[in-house]
């Protein structure tokens, strides 16, 4: 399984996608197979601020919920409001319709603290 | 399946009821328009052989203890003595008003009053309430107890519940509602609590920890003891679900072991109906200490009159409506006149020995995460039986076989977790039939996963759509449709 | 052989635990296959000090025959209530149930099933919990139902509970004409939870005084027809709160005339179902009915029942939605809730199915009818007076001119039952009586409530 290459990835099995100040999260692919098929998605309002680690969104499948946190402060800028219709996308594709929030990033820097793809699978396997 | 609106909505069908006798002054004098429902509510109207039919056929697509093995942890599906269900529709039991004159209901009075001795004397504890409505209402009633004794005694900092990760999602979330925060505490590789973690989880901040006994696992706490003092020591209190007592009923008491509140679910350890999903009953036993906060009217005794004693300041006021569910606590107190000293230690005798025979003998075919002595259930693993199966596949082939499935995803700390409760009614060779059924399944799995798969094929229903009735769920007779 | 004993509370029975099926052969073979030498081996786990400690209930094993007769000697100390007339109310009425919704709670398909987590083997369950919500919300007016509560008065708690989760607010308001017994839960829910209780009183009518309703709430609780019996005016009330929910408390029997809740904006509607088929057992099991909007549904409580279908097409039910619930979603879940009241579930079910709609309409008239005929009869007395001005259904309550507890005492002897006017008095309605008017009140014991008042 690869992971796209140019975007980072936390253990809690989110990925981001940098472009400038501009970080949209998703869950991987990991991550939806494990909840199974996803039934609903609640996301944060546009506007709410949240830290890093904080709890962002929630996904929910038959069986189990994913809490969503923040892999980078910030604000939240737009929401994927087509999940409401669709939660399905999530499973479908996971790191492209399927994304979540798009944060408007406080701190750059804590990009770096961030896994990178092969990083992220690394830390599948050792799993 | 068909409902009932699937019937035509026709003319009304009479004959329940009397005509009117009074002089009739019309619904349009006596209620203002603006009052008044315009729309009948859609209930269909069924001739009587229409209906019953329909109910009859509805319980033939259902699955009883007294349809067959049960075998669901933690649930303690044991069959329901019938002549419980005579004995709570006596009239003078049916028809009793709650809010009746005590003269006129002493019947009902004693009754509670003397369930409420027996089930202290089970607990080891001085004082129950027969309030709450179900385990998890006992759990809940537990909580505010705890709560209330720290707000009296001024210790409002302590805002923590410990609770082990194989707890019952229903102790986290009692605590929660009653406005703790909940830390787990990891069970140590013997499935029982460490009582390392434990000491660094201890602090003037935690309320109590809760615990059942024996753990989800199906394993008695060796060291309940021990666990149990380090939490006095840190001021703190203990409560134990109750949820598993017929691992040890008539030959231990939580009492002893060091609880201060103990739940019981009446539904599980004392035989009274499961009834698809409730009613239940959970009353609440506890120490001297909390005794006071006790949920008011408290039944009483003096001499040989019963009456409802509501004159408890410190009580943190009432959980149910009435007194409890009284329904049920008469068949669990009927159940225990019928038991005695004796069958209650037959009860644990024969439990825990089915559990063990169950769990030696699958051993061999299903990982077995904790190799030891069990109590009345027992956890397997459903992982590495095949390539791609899951603990739901084995449950619903059981299903083609004639059983209902143990429970399965449950405790969280085992993957894949299938955990077995024989309970004390079922004989050897149900035991045995159903251990050839697993191992059968266990065979399938390698040989022809297809057939676990696609199970239940000999169900009345093929296996269910979950995603579809969670993604835009229909939750009520889609009326516009037909 | 021990020779029987003749002590009449104790007979000695044969001894083999009769809901047991293993023999000792049984025993011994299962022993043996586990490794074990003795039964008590099997208890080795447990800690000698606490098998030390324990004792025994000093209970002696009984027969069916003896406990059958023990516990018919408890109800015969409820007998003076059986031959009783009872205008008793509060929430618990005296009404017909119908012959078939016994016969079919007590098929054992039904009764001894567990909760229906397995749904292939569940469908008799599921389909009458799906008919259940949806009759609810026929009944109410509301959008979703959930497959019940254990009571009233604690299905009102969650509704509290469910608006301050959504609203965020730490108040509520709530009617001072609800009962008494939900109120008192209320309060325990409420402080736990944090939440302040603002009492609403009435006006002289007996309907709700909404004039200087507190601000910043979570909900307002309003119960309809009210302690008094009083039917409150619904209409409007949702428009003068500004984000708080409207919880409205009824009684389901009265639905079968009155507009619903759901028809003037209610947000949440609570109320006990014990009328529907359910005998009140001295106070429980009972049925806590829960009925919200679909905008809500995820903060909603308690079990959900959804349609969907197998993998051959055919239409099936399966709980649904459980990831709210304590299960999946443990200290986050939107409550504790595990069970619900589904065997009273399955009573109202068949109960409502056995009158239908127009039996149900026929039910509610006979109850009003009876009622309005008992009060008329009674206001016609000198000295007594209907409490309140406002309509009422089945129950209301009466000013009457001499010490309320005479008369109630004097009813009683002529195995008359009214409730005890202390209720009342403590909602600040003294020298008054309520009575509760089903249709199994007959013209003549109507009648002859009134004769007997007429010479007290």
């Amino acid at each position: 399984m690869t992971h796209p290459t140019q975007f980072r990835y936390t253990k809690e099995h989110e990925w981001v996608d940098l472009e400038g100040n501009h970080a949209k999260v998703g869950i991987t692919e990991h991550a939806q197979d494990k909840l199974g098929d996803i039934v609903f998605v609640e996301l944060p309002a546009v506007g709410t601020a949240v830290k890093k680690g904080e709890n962002l969104a929630t996904v929910e499948s038959v069986k189990a919920v994913g809490d969503i946190y923040a892999p980078m402060s910030g604000a939240v800028v737009e929401v994927n409001t087509q999940l409401e219709s669709s939660p399905e996308t999530i499973n479908q594709d996971p790191y492209g319709a399927g994304w979540l929030v798009i944060l408007e990033v406080s701190d750059p820097s804590e990009e770096d603290s961030l896994l990178d793809a092969s990083g992220y699978e690394q830390y599948l396997n050792e799993g | 399946m068909n409902t009932i609106f699937d019937h035509k909505l026709a003319k009304g069908v009479g004959g329940l009821l009397p005509a009117l006798d009074v002089p009739e002054q019309g619904i349009e004098k006596l209620i203002p328009s603006s009052l008044r429902r315009t729309h009948a509510p859609r209930i269909p109207n069924l001739s009587e052989p229409e209906l019953v039919r329909h109910y009859t056929h509805l319980s033939k697509v259902n699955y009883g203890i007294d349809d067959g093995f049960y075998p669901l942890g933690s649930c303690t599906m044991k069959y329901n003595p019938k002549i419980n269900e005579d004995l709570v529709r006596l009239p003078g039991f049916a028809n009793a008003h709650p809010l009746a004159d005590e003269d006129l209901i002493q019947g009902s009075l004693k009754l509670l009053y003397e369930a409420s001795r027996y089930l202290c004397g089970i607990a080891g504890l001085v004082e129950v309430t027969l309030q709450p409505a179900a385990g998890a209402h006992g759990e809940l009633t537990g909580m505010f107890l705890v709560k209330r004794y720290f707000e009296e005694r001024g210790e409002e900092k302590r805002k923590r519940i410990l609770l082990p990760d194989s707890a019952h999602g229903t102790n986290p979330s009692s605590a929660t509602i009653a406005g703790f925060s909940v830390t787990e505490i990891p069970s140590g590789k013997d499935g029982m609590i460490n009582l390392a973690t434990l000491e660094e989880a201890l602090d003037d901040t935690v309320a109590a920890i809760m615990l059942t006994v024996p753990n989800t696992l199906g394993i008695f706490e060796e060291r309940i003891l021990e666990v149990t003092a380090m939490v006095h020591a840190a001021g703190g209190l203990c409560y134990f679900d109750g949820a598993n007592l017929n691992a040890f009923l008539g030959r231990a008491r939580p009492g002893d072991m060091g609880a201060d509140i103990f739940h019981f679910n009446l539904h599980k350890t004392l035989s009274t109906p499961h009834g698809g999903g409730g009613p239940g009953s959970g009353p609440v036993a506890v120490a001297q200490s909390l005794v006071d906060f006790l949920p008011v009217p408290r039944i009483v005794k003096d001499e040989n009159r019963y009456r409802l004693d509501w004159n408890f300041p410190h009580s943190i006021g009432c959980i149910h409506s009435f007194y409890g569910n009284f329904g049920v606590i008469l068949k669990a107190y009927a159940y225990l006149l019928l038991l005695g000293d004796t069958g209650l230690r037959e009860v644990s005798e024969n439990a825990v020995l089915n559990a063990n025979y169950l769990q030696e003998s699958l051993k061999q075919t299903y990982p077995l995460p904790y190799e030891r002595l069990c109590k009345h259930e027992f956890v397997l693993s459903g992982k590495g039986l095949g390539e791609g199966i899951s603990a739901l596949d084995i449950a619903k082939r059981l299903i083609d076989y004639g059983f209902h499935p143990p429970t399965i995803y449950f405790p969280l700390i085992v993957p894949e977790a299938l955990m077995i409760e024989p309970t004390e009614c079922e004989g050897k060779e149900t035991l045995d039939r159903f251990i050839e059924a697993m191992e059968r399944i266990a065979a399938e799995a390698k040989e022809n996963p297809r057939l676990l798969h696609e199970a239940p094929q000999y169900a009345p229903v093929r296996r269910l759509d979950q995603t579809r009735a969670a993604r835009q769920p229909i939750l009520t007779y889609p009326f516009n449709e037909r | 052989m021990m020779p029987l004993a003749t002590n009449s509370t104790s007979t000695r029975v044969s001894h083999k635990m009769r809901y047991i099926a293993n023999t000792g052969a049984d025993r011994r073979a299962m022993l043996a296959a586990i490794g074990l030498s003795s039964l008590e081996e099997l208890f080795d786990d447990i800690p000698q000090e606490v098998k030390d400690r324990f004792q025994p209930l000093e209970l002696p094993v009984q027969s069916e025959m003896g406990v059958a007769r023990i516990l018919k000697e408890l109800a015969s100390l409820n007998s003076c209530q059986q031959s009783s007339i009872s205008f008793l109310g509060g929430g618990v009425y005296d009404h017909y149930i119908p012959s078939v919704v016994s016969h079919i709670t007590s098929r054992s398909e039904f009764y001894t099933a567990y909760t229906p987590y397995q749904p292939e083997l569940s469908q008799g369950t599921l389909t009458t919990m799906f008919e259940f919500q949806t009759l609810i919300c026929e009944l109410t007016g509301m959008e979703v139902a959930n497959a019940s509560i254990y009571d009233g008065a604690s299905a009102l708690a969650e509704g509290v509970l469910m608006a301050k989760r959504i609203v965020g607010k730490g108040r509520v308001a709530a009617a001072q004409s609800l009962f008494p017994h939900y109120r008192r839960v209320l309060d325990t829910y409420c402080w736990a939870a944090g939440i302040k209780v603002i009492e609403i009183p009435y006006t002289k009518a007996g309907t709700c005084d909404l004039t200087a309703l507190p601000q910043d709430l979570s909900s307002l609780v309003i119960q309809t027809p009210n302690a008094f019996g009083v039917i409150e005016e619904l209409k409007g009330v949702k428009e003068r709160l500004a984000d708080a929910l409207l919880i409205v408390v009824t009684n389901p029997i009265s639905l079968g005339i009155l507009a619903p809740p759901g028809q003037f904006g209610a947000d949440i509607v609570i109320g006990e179902g014990q009328p529907l088929g359910i005998t009140a057992s001295f106070g429980g099991p009972f049925l806590g009915l829960f009925a919200t909007r679909e905008r809500y549904l995820r903060q909603m409580p308690g079990r959900l029942t959804a349609q969907t279908v197998d993998a051959e097409g055919k239409i099936g039910y399966t709980m649904a939605i459980q990831t709210r619930e304590q299960h999946i979603r443990r200290e986050r879940a939107t409550s504790n809730i595990c069970t619900n009241s589904q065997l009273c579930a399955l009573a109202a079910t068949v109960y409502l199915a056995s009158l239908g709609a127009d039996g149900l309409h026929e039910l509610a008239t006979l109850n009003l009818e009876k009622a309005h005929y008992l009060a008329q009869r009674i206001t016609a007395l000198p000295g007594y007076r209907l409490a309140f001005e406002a309509p009422f259904f089945n129950e209301f309550a009466v000013r009457v001119p001499i010490d309320p507890q005479a008369i109630r005492a004097r009813l009683k002897e002529e195995r008359i039952l009214l409730d005890d006017p202390r209720f009342l008095s403590a909602l600040g309605a003294p020298n008054t009586l309520r009575f509760a008017v089903t249709e199994k009140r007959t013209k003549d014991e109507l009648d002859r409530l009134v004769e007997l008042l007429e010479v007290i």
